[in-house]
C-alpha cells in the first residue's frame, strides 16, 4: 500500500520478511507496518504464520531475510530481551505467566524488567513501591485489582489472559502483540477483552491477531490478511470484506 | 501483603512466624555441646559439626536448585575446592616451601577468604559453560566437571593424591584458637544462620525474583527484557562460593581431606539433602541435612544392611511429603514460589 502525501514514519515497519523452516515457507516476502496509534490486526486461516511472524517482530525467532524497522531503527537482529527495552511487549498465544508468583509478583517483575537494576540483593522487590505502584496501576487498567494476591495458577483462563494483558502495559511499551487475546475464552470474557483492548487503542500501537472476527471489526483500524505466510492484501475493514481475492482465499472458506 | 512498608524490613512477626521451625532448630542444636558435656559424649559435637557444615551446603545448593531449578551435581566438588585451599596452603606452612610464589599459611583469615574466591571461580568458570544448557544436559555436564576435578585432585601427588592430605600445622583464625571443637561447633553454626539469612534476604530480593522467575518460565522472563543467563550465572558463583567456604570448615574440623571429599555420590547427597528437606523454603535443607547425616550415623549400628532402611525412610519422606520435610511445618507452594 502507497502513501499518498509524505506521512510520518510508520512505528513499526516490516521490509520483504522471509522465513523457511525446513522448506515450509512460514512467512513469504512480507511487508507491512503499524503506525503510531494504530491497531492492526492481523487475520488468516491456520497455519499462515501468524504466530510466526509475532515471534519474528518480539525477537524469539530470527527471520532468515528481509528487515524489521521500530522507531527508525533497524533492529532486525537485536535479540529479545533488547526489544522489549526499545518498546516492544508480546502477548502469548498460550498463556504464558508465573504460576507460583501472584499476580501483582507477575506484573511487579514486569515493571522491574523494563526499570533493569536487576543486580539488587538485598531490598525486598515486592515490598518496593517503586515496583508495586505501577504494577498495581497496569492491574487496576486490566480490571484485575481483586485478584492482584492471587496466584496465576489459580485464575481462571479468562483471567490469565488477562494478567498477561497486564504484564505487557506493565512494560511501558510502544507496540503492543497480541497474539489472540481471546483465545479459549466464552462469549462474555472476549466482549469484556474487546472493551478493554477498545481502552487501550488510544495509548499504544498495537498490532492483534485474532479469530474472532467481531473483535477483530469493533478494534481494527486497518486489517492485514495473511496467506501462505504472505500478506495478500492490507486495508481497512470495509475494503478487506470487499476484497475479492480475501474472499477467495479467507473469508469465502466457510459461508 | 502489605506493601506500606517504605523500607526493605518485613514485618518481624510475619518473619517470625514464617521461619520459626528454623529457629527452634538452630537454638536447639546450639544446645548440642551442652547436651555433649552432660553424657560425656564428644561423638555428639563431631555429628552435629557434620550436621552443620552439610546443611550449609545443602542451603546453598537449594539456592540454585529450588529457586533456580538447576541441578547441579558438581557442588561437592565446590565443596572439595574449599577444603583443599585451606589444607594446602596448611601444608606448604608446615612443609615450609612456597607455593609457586606465595608462602605458606595456616591463618584461616586468610585462606577462608582466599576459598571462597577460589571457589566462585571455579563456579564462575564451570557455570558460564555448564548454564547454557538446561535440564538433563545441564546434570550431565555438571556431573562431569565434578569428576573432572575429582581427578585433578587424585592426581596432585604431592598434596597425597589418592590417600588425601593431613593439615598437620595449627590452624587459627589471626591468631585465635577456632579448632577446639565447642568453639568450631559454634563458630559453624554462626556460619549457617548467617547464610540462611543471606539466602533468604537473597531470594526476596530483584535478583532473586528473577531467578525464581527464570526456573518457572525462561520464555516469559526474556520476553519481559530480561536476559536470565548473567542471573543465573550470579546465583551459580554465589551458591559455589558459599559451598567453598563449608568447604573450609570441613578441612578445619577434620584437620583433613581427601578426593573423596569431592566424590560425585557426595554431590548426589546434597541434591538428596535439599529435596528430603523441602526445596521452597531456605531453611528446608537444613531439615534434609540433620535427618541424612544422623540416619547414615545411627543406622549401620543397627543392621548391617542399613542402605535398605536408609533407602525406604527417603523414599517413604518423598512419597508422603512432597514438599519435603519442612511440609510438617505448614505447605508452601513448590519450586519457585518459596519466602522466608
Amino acid at each position: 500500500m502507497q502513501a499518498a502525501a509524505p506521512q510520518p514514519r510508520p512505528l513499526l515497519e516490516v521490509k520483504g520478511l522471509q522465513k523457511r523452516f525446513s522448506g515450509i515457507v512460514a512467512t513469504n516476502n512480507l511487508s507491512l507496518d503499524v503506525r503510531a496509534g494504530e491497531t492492526h490486526a492481523l487475520i488468516g486461516p491456520n497455519g499462515a504464520g501468524k504466530t510466526t511472524l509475532i515471534a519474528q517482530l518480539q525477537g524469539e525467532l530470527s527471520p532468515d531475510a528481509g528487515e524489521i524497522w521500530l522507531n527508525g531503527r533497524d533492529i532486525t537482529r537485536e535479540p529479545a530481551h533488547r526489544r522489549a527495552h526499545l518498546g516492544i511487549a508480546r502477548s502469548f498465544q498460550i498463556t504464558s505467566v508465573f504460576p507460583q508468583f501472584t499476580v501483582l509478583a507477575n506484573v511487579a517483575l514486569a515493571v522491574q524488567a523494563q526499570a533493569g537494576h536487576g543486580f539488587k540483593f538485598f531490598r525486598e522487590a515486592w515490598k518496593d513501591p517503586a515496583l508495586t505502584a505501577p504494577a498495581r496501576e497496569a492491574i487496576e487498567r486490566i480490571g484485575l485489582s481483586h485478584r492482584a494476591e492471587t496466584h496465576a495458577e489459580d485464575l481462571s483462563h479468562g483471567e490469565r489472559r488477562q494478567l498477561e494483558l497486564a504484564m505487557a502495559l506493565a512494560m511501558k511499551p510502544k507496540l503492543l502483540l497480541l497474539d489472540e487475546p481471546m483465545a479459549g475464552m466464552g462469549r462474555q470474557d472476549g466482549q469484556r477483552m474487546t472493551k478493554i483492548l477498545q481502552g487501550l487503542k488510544q495509548t499504544y500501537a498495537i498490532l492483534i491477531v485474532e479469530h474472532d472476527m467481531d473483535a477483530v471489526f469493533a478494534l481494527a483500524d486497518r486489517i492485514s490478511v495473511l496467506v501462505a505466510g504472505a500478506a495478500i492484501a492490507t486495508g481497512t475493514a470495509d475494503s478487506i470484506r470487499n476484497d475479492p481475492a480475501v474472499k477467495a482465499a479467507y473469508l469465502g472458506h466457510g459461508s | 501483603m502489605p506493601d506500606i512498608s517504605k523500607h526493605a524490613a518485613s514485618p518481624p512477626a510475619a518473619v517470625l512466624a514464617a521461619s520459626w521451625p528454623i529457629l527452634v532448630l538452630l537454638a536447639a542444636l546450639a544446645l548440642v555441646p551442652a547436651l555433649s558435656a552432660a553424657v560425656d559424649n564428644p561423638f555428639l559435637i563431631r555429628l552435629f559439626t557434620r550436621v552443620v557444615i552439610f546443611a550449609i551446603v545443602a542451603a546453598a545448593l537449594n539456592f540454585v536448585l529450588g529457586f533456580g531449578a538447576l541441578v547441579s551435581l558438581m557442588h561437592a566438588a565446590f565443596f572439595g575446592i574449599g577444603a583443599y585451599v585451606v589444607a594446602i596452603f596448611a601444608f606448604h606452612d608446615f612443609d615450609g616451601s612456597p607455593l609457586w610464589i606465595f608462602p605458606g599459611t595456616s591463618n584461616l583469615a586468610v585462606t577462608i577468604p582466599l576459598a571462597v574466591v577460589l571457589t566462585g571461580l571455579a563456579a564462575a568458570l564451570t557455570g558460564v559453560v555448564s548454564l547454557r544448557t538446561s535440564g538433563a544436559y545441564f546434570i550431565m555436564i555438571t556431573l562431569a566437571f565434578n569428576q573432572m576435578l575429582f581427578y585433578f585432585f587424585v592426581a596432585l601427588q604431592k598434596y597425597g593424591g589418592d590417600d588425601g592430605l593431613q593439615i598437620l600445622s595449627n590452624l587459627d583464625f589471626a591468631g585465635l584458637n577456632i579448632s577446639k571443637r565447642v568453639t568450631f561447633f559454634y563458630v559453624s553454626l554462626g556460619v549457617l544462620a548467617a547464610s540462611l539469612l543471606f539466602f533468604g534476604r537473597l531470594v526476596n530480593s530483584r535478583f532473586g525474583v528473577i531467578l525464581r522467575a527464570a526456573a518457572q518460565n525462561e520464555r516469559r522472563v526474556i520476553a519481559l527484557g530480561i536476559s536470565p543467563l548473567r542471573y543465573k550465572l550470579a546465583a551459580f558463583v554465589i551458591s559455589g562460593a558459599v559451598t567453598g567456604l563449608a568447604g573450609a570448615l570441613w578441612a578445619t574440623g577434620q584437620q583433613f581431606v581427601s578426593p573423596s571429599d569431592l566424590s560425585w555420590v557426595r554431590s548426589a547427597d546434597f541434591v538428596v539433602m535439599a529435596v528430603l528437606g523441602g526445596m521452597a523454603r531456605v531453611w528446608g535443607p537444613v531439615l534434609g541435612a540433620l535427618v541424612i547425616v544422623l540416619l547414615e550415623a545411627l543406622l549401620p549400628g543397627l543392621t548391617l544392611y542399613w542402605q535398605l532402611p536408609f533407602g525406604l525412610i527417603v523414599i517413604l519422606i518423598v512419597v508422603y511429603l512432597q514438599g519435603g520435610l519442612a511440609d510438617l511445618f505448614g505447605k508452601m507452594r513448590p519450586a519457585a514460589g518459596g519466602g522466608h
